[in-house]
């Protein structure tokens, strides 16, 4: 799939995606002047050395003039050390250009993917949008630093030579551009060749690579069913198919190469013929014969580099197209307003009046849902998997709109806040705590100064997480991995606490984490969470029997629907659906802890 | 890397060179002739140059210009043959390697692979290995090409001018160490910005997937922000790189640059002086283009081998790995086919020092089931590993037939088993040739009846393109149960002595798994089965049930029995039957 969208190539210039970029480079307009000017100096100090040759053998050397050859010898030095200056400079200011331009439109995107709504990364893999904001724009980096800039260095380049030729002898410049065509014919010639060659050669090494990882990750399979020997078959098949691609490439390499120094003879030949016929008729000087010949060498590479230059531009293109896409999307509403807005503190009513809910067309996941939860009420959510349970969490922090019903909060529609607003009234805890790379009083405070080292520590300590960060080498300033993979389950989830009681939102919503956690953190959990939940309008998606027990109300959700509502004991009596999920999820942990797992959880 | 074990890793490259010995031997003679007829173009240069001071009438002049094509022309027929023969090599060599590099993994066993991730074993089955090549082709000819050519254009230069030789080559020896510096830091620097690039994919990845929590503690500005610092961090490795890269390249036009000057300054002071001709002036600067590239390349040859040596390094890794499970030494090659009684005497299993299984006694005649049920990490897959020798147990004994497993060859062992693992592994190919894929050629009524006892079969029939439906990225992708249903097509077509399903039917719903157990109770009326499973409704059925716990074997017996115990199966039972009325809710 990626190979194939890779493969698309398009237009070679694209006037709108042209236009899209320009205020990119337009950001670096001095720079990029510096760089243009480099170019210039840079050609014009490669273009003037076989001049200078020239003047030095029909100046001085042929008439036995030291002191003149001296004096060139001295300007040629100085030539060369300003052109490995400016030549440094040209390609240092083009790279460090293409460079920040990279990084500006890197920033650009990721920043952009950060505002875009979760319907969005629903729809695109990771794995396609990784690519635009890296290969994709390593691509463009190369349309800067070797596309358009060095075709217009290589023109310019061509343009000096021949002007200096032409000033030279036009005649002998004639005889001498005679071959040109001819090289041009079979540098087209060898590059389509080779770009079907390259082509074969891209997607028989994907096969082989992509049989190879599979039989890898098989092995067990393979050599369980005795299939080594007839994969070994198919596999030599299949590399045998790649070495014969690559000898045809290896074929043109070995056409072209020499047919280019062919081509470089035939030229010399005719200079020393025609030049030769010149100078016999007093027409042309010797140094200007060897001129000639350099000048014909130099004049091969842009040419022949030319269609790989083209090739860089058709895949930059295709690759900005692909990243203007993504900065089209539309962005979340609600996410611009400013930081700085601080509304009051909301009360924490929550009301959920005959909502519906679909992440897709009319799957309904949430049907006709209503409950109401008092301020500072403690509510758990119990249910089977797939019974909406954390859907109701993704609405609540609008992550998704509802199709049809209302979301109340403090009497006020939900879509009537501004989102981030909204959500850091509502502190959420999700199963799987997300560590972000930074330290430990870091991922409590994430970014927010206000919080201060003193407050940090204080949370830390009301939710009992203070003792095994102290524990930790460097205490606070441990740095975690993302995901927190250095920390237990029952470690991030305090952690996770106490960034919560930082934060001290006027919602808070736990889905516990379903792991084994020793009894020991367990305690330590429970005791936390009585600390955190106080006074706080509180939602547990409950899956500890400690937990449900000291909730004010539980909230039985079934297939969608909210079936029952009411205490523990209530519930309990009803001998419904609660009393059944009771004592299938609970009721394990009061007898004997058994390690059975049950899938349903 | 030490001296030693370099050296070790180069001469590992022998035996691959040892089978092209012709192609090496004819490569080089090539790149002779390329060269020996090469140097002459300068010097028919030389001579052209010198005869036009003097009288010459223009047929001369045009033999002279066609004597320089008709050298050239030669020169590039022995170019030509240099690289259909070296660099044809070079590839020849890769095929060799990476054949060698499937089939030496065929032989490990799943210790191996648990060592070595798929992502590390492809990294050297393309990476380094790509290293290699580039070792043993461009390296070999463009560093045997510089060295000849530098044999040869230096004897040239002495010919026509031993004084001004010495002066021209001055720039070579500086060049070849530059470039080889440069390269060798553009190489290290490259790396280091690998690094941060992933660093960069990894941050992007885990925050485009961890998306949902980055919203719910409005996290965006500082991700934006740490985003901006490691992207920073890989500017200024960049720029780094762009600095010394710049003055590679710059260097590369100063040097030639350089060599032009020289000959022109002490050439052309010789030329005033009378003592050379202007055609040795010319042909010298003939002979220094054509050695300036070589001379480039020698350089970024260098790094070229240093790397593939690392790389045959990290290649030799794996190679010389030796395969744990393979058919023992003592093993009887008369046994060709098993019956299917399976016994463990005392079995004991460890893992890095920690046991998962211990003390395991059983014994399930032909024809009976065992069934095992118990938590995850208790030791079932690895029970049931040791029957087809996935691993081999560490205490104890596993007999097959009544004779210790390790006397039956490995492949008839297998041949004779039945797998289906817990995790369904289906390949990109089509449908029939997963399901008969253990069989070296099936017949349509084979794969159909297979299909036909895992409950796929209709579903197959239903698809346009029915059995030679393609699976995976080409092709369909299935549901679970549905590959887990082929996956067992897959083990029954074998009609194997010993049929292992391991949590095989957790993905088909209860009315499926009971048609499919009642076909398999059918087919293995004579043969042996051992049935991992979560669900009591798979293996009431089974002769003995064992619950595993912790590697030990806590409580055994039948349905009847276990639930008479009323331990942890029992509870297990009351737990599934309490879901099955919540599901009718």
């Amino acid at each position: 799939m990626s190979t194939q969208e890779e493969e698309k190539l398009g237009k070679v210039y694209d006037a709108t995606l042209v236009r899209r970029l320009m205020p990119f480079i337009l950001a670096y307009k001095k720079q990029a002047t510096l760089a243009l000017l480099m170019i210039l100096l840079a050609s014009a100090f490669q273009i003037i050395t076989p001049k200078l040759t020239q003047i030095g053998i029909d100046d001085y050397i042929q008439h036995n003039d030291l002191a003149g050859l001296r004096i060139i010898i001295a300007v040629f030095i100085g030539v060369l050390v300003l052109g490995f200056f400016t030549r440094l400079a040209e390609m240092y200011t083009m790279e460090w250009i293409g460079q920040h331009i990279m990084f500006d439109l890197r920033q650009k995107i990721f920043g952009h993917l950060q505002h875009l709504s979760l319907t969005f990364f629903n729809r695109n893999p990771v794995g396609r949008l990784m690519t635009r904001v890296t290969n994709d724009v390593e691509a463009l980096n190369e349309l800067f630093t070797s596309g358009m800039v060095a075709i217009f260095g290589d023109i310019l380049t061509l343009i000096g030579i021949l002007s200096i030729m032409f000033y030279m002898n036009w005649k002998l410049t004639l005889a001498t551009m005679l071959v040109l065509p001819l090289l041009f014919i079979i540098t087209i010639i060898f590059k389509i060749k080779v770009r079907e060659a390259f082509r074969a050669i891209r997607t028989r090494i994907a096969r082989i690579n992509s049989y190879l990882q599979e039989n890898i990750s098989g092995m067990m399979v393979v050599q369980l069913f005795n299939r080594e020997r007839k994969n070994f078959i198919e596999f030599d098949k299949l590399n045998r198919d790649h070495l014969d691609a690559y000898l045809k490439t290896i074929f043109y390499f070995a056409v072209f190469y020499p047919a280019v120094d062919i081509i470089g003879a035939l030229s010399t030949g005719l200079i020393i013929w025609y030049g030769g016929i010149k100078i016999l008729a007093g027409q042309l000087s010797f140094g200007e014969l060897v001129a000639f010949i350099q000048y014909a060498i130099m004049f091969y590479r842009p040419i022949s580099d030319l269609s790989e230059k083209f090739n860089i531009l058709q895949s930059a293109m295709a690759a900005s197209e692909r990243i203007f896409s993504i900065l089209d999307q539309k962005q979340e509403e609600g996410h611009a307003e400013s930081e700085m807005e601080t509304s009051p503190h909301l009360r924490g009513e929550i009301e959920f009046s005959d909502v519906w809910f679909a992440y897709k067309d009319d799957n309904w996941v949430l049907k006709d849902v209503s409950f109401v939860i008092e301020p500072g009420e403690k509510i758990a959510i119990v249910g089977a998997t797939g019974a909406g349970k954390s859907t109701i969490i993704n609405l609540l922090g609008r992550f998704y709109t509802i199709q049809r019903g209302k979301i109340l909060l403090d009497g006020q529609n939900i879509d009537s806040y501004g989102l981030q607003h909204l959500r850091r009234n509502i502190g959420i805890v999700l199963q799987d705590v997300f560590m972000f790379a930074g330290t430990v009083a870091d991922n409590i405070r994430l970014g927010n100064s206000q919080i201060s080292d003193e407050k940090i520590r204080q949370a830390a300590k009301d939710v009992n997480a203070l003792g095994f960060i102290e524990k930790l080498p460097c205490g606070f300033d441990e740095r975690l991995i993302e995901r927190g993979a250095t920390l237990s389950v029952g470690q991030r989830q305090l952690l996770a606490f106490a960034r919560a009681l930082a934060f001290d939102p006027a919602i808070l919503i736990l889905d516990e984490a379903t792991s084994n956690i020793d009894t020991e953190t367990e305690i330590l959990i429970q005791a936390a969470l009585q600390r955190l939940t106080e006074n706080r309008t509180s939602i547990i998606i409950a899956h500890r029997l400690s937990t449900i027990q000291h909730v004010d109300r539980i909230i039985a959700m079934h297939h969608g629907e909210v079936r029952e509502i009411g205490t523990h004991e209530q519930l309990l009596a009803k001998n419904g659906l609660y009393s059944r999920l009771y004592r299938l999820q609970f009721s394990a942990e009061q007898s004997a802890n058994t390690p059975i797992e049950t899938p349903v959880i | 890397m030490l001296e030693s074990s370099r050296k070790a890793q180069l001469y590992s490259i022998i035996p691959y060179l040892k089978k092209y010995k012709k192609s090496i031997l004819l490569g080089f003679v090539f790149i002779l002739l390329t060269n020996a007829i090469g140097i002459f173009e300068p010097y028919v240069l030389k001579q052209a140059i010198d005869a036009l001071q003097g009288e010459i009438t223009s047929k001369r002049l045009f033999l002279f210009g066609l004597a320089i094509l008709g050298v050239v022309i030669a020169e590039g027929f022995f170019l030509y043959l240099t690289r259909q023969t070296l660099i044809v090599m070079s590839r020849f060599i890769e095929y060799d390697l990476r054949n060698d590099f499937l089939q030496h993994l065929q032989k490990m066993s799943q210790r191996f692979f648990h060592k070595f991730s798929t992502g590390d074993l492809m990294a050297r089955a393309t990476n380094d290995l790509n290293a290699v090549r580039s070792l043993v082709g461009p390296g070999i000819m463009y560093s045997s090409n510089t060295i000849i050519l530098f044999i040869g254009a230096t004897t040239m230069m002495l010919l026509l001018s031993p004084a001004l030789t010495m002066y021209a080559l001055i720039p070579f020896p500086i060049m070849v160490l530059v470039v080889y510096k440069l390269m060798g830091k553009v190489h290290d620097i490259f790396k280091e910005a690998q690094e941060q690039f992933s660093k960069i994919t990894t941050h992007a990845q885990e925050n485009i997937s961890g998306i949902r929590v980055v919203k719910a503690y409005v996290q965006e500005e500082r991700e934006k922000r740490y985003f901006d610092q490691l992207n920073q961090g890989y500017i200024e490795i960049n720029l780094r790189l762009v600095k010394i890269r710049g003055i590679l390249w710059a260097s590369m036009s100063f040097f030639s640059g350089t060599g032009v000057l020289l000959i022109l300054w002490i050439g052309g002071s010789k030329v005033a002086a009378g003592e050379i001709t202007l055609g040795v002036l010319v042909a010298f600067f003939a002979l220094l283009g054509r050695m300036t590239w070589p001379m480039i390349a020698l350089g970024w040859v260098i790094n070229l081998t240093q790397q593939g040596i690392a790389s045959m390094g990290r290649i030799n890794e794996i190679r010389y790995a030796q395969p744990d499970i393979a058919t023992a030494a003592e093993a009887d090659l008369n046994i060709t086919s098993i019956l299917g009684e399976i016994e463990f005497r005392n079995v004991s299993f460890q893992y890095q020092g920690q046991p998962v299984l211990q003390d395991i006694n059983l014994k399930i005649p032909c024809g009976k089931t065992l069934a095992i049920v118990g938590p995850v990490g208790s030791g079932k897959s690895t029970l049931i590993n040791l029957i087809p020798r996935l691993l081999d147990a560490t205490g104890g004994s596993v007999l097959i037939d009544g004779r210790p497993i390790r006397d039956i060859p490995l492949d008839v062992l297998r041949r004779h088993i039945g797998y289906t693992p817990q995790e369904t592994f289906l390949f990109s190919e089509t449908i029939r040739s997963n399901i008969a894929f253990g069989m070296g050629d099936a017949s349509a009524n084979q794969y159909e009846e297979a299909a036909q006892i895992s409950q796929i079969h209709d579903e197959i029939a239903a698809l346009p393109q029915t059995y030679e439906t393609l699976l995976g990225e080409r092709g369909i992708n299935l549901s679970g149960g549905q590959k887990q249903r082929i996956a067992i097509s897959r083990a029954v077509i074998r009609k194997p002595s010993i049929l292992l399903l391991d949590d095989a039917l957790s993905s088909v719903d209860t009315y499926t798994e009971e048609e499919i157990l009642s076909r398999l109770r059918q087919l293995m009326k004579d043969r042996t089965s051992v049935i991992v499973s979560h669900r009591i409704s798979t293996i009431r059925e089974a002769d003995e049930i064992i619950v595993l716990h912790d590697g030990k074997i806590v409580e055994r017996g039948d349905h009847q029995h276990l639930l008479k115990i009323d331990g942890i199966y029992a509870d297990l039972f009351r737990k599934q039957q309490l879901e099955l009325e919540l599901e009718t809710l």
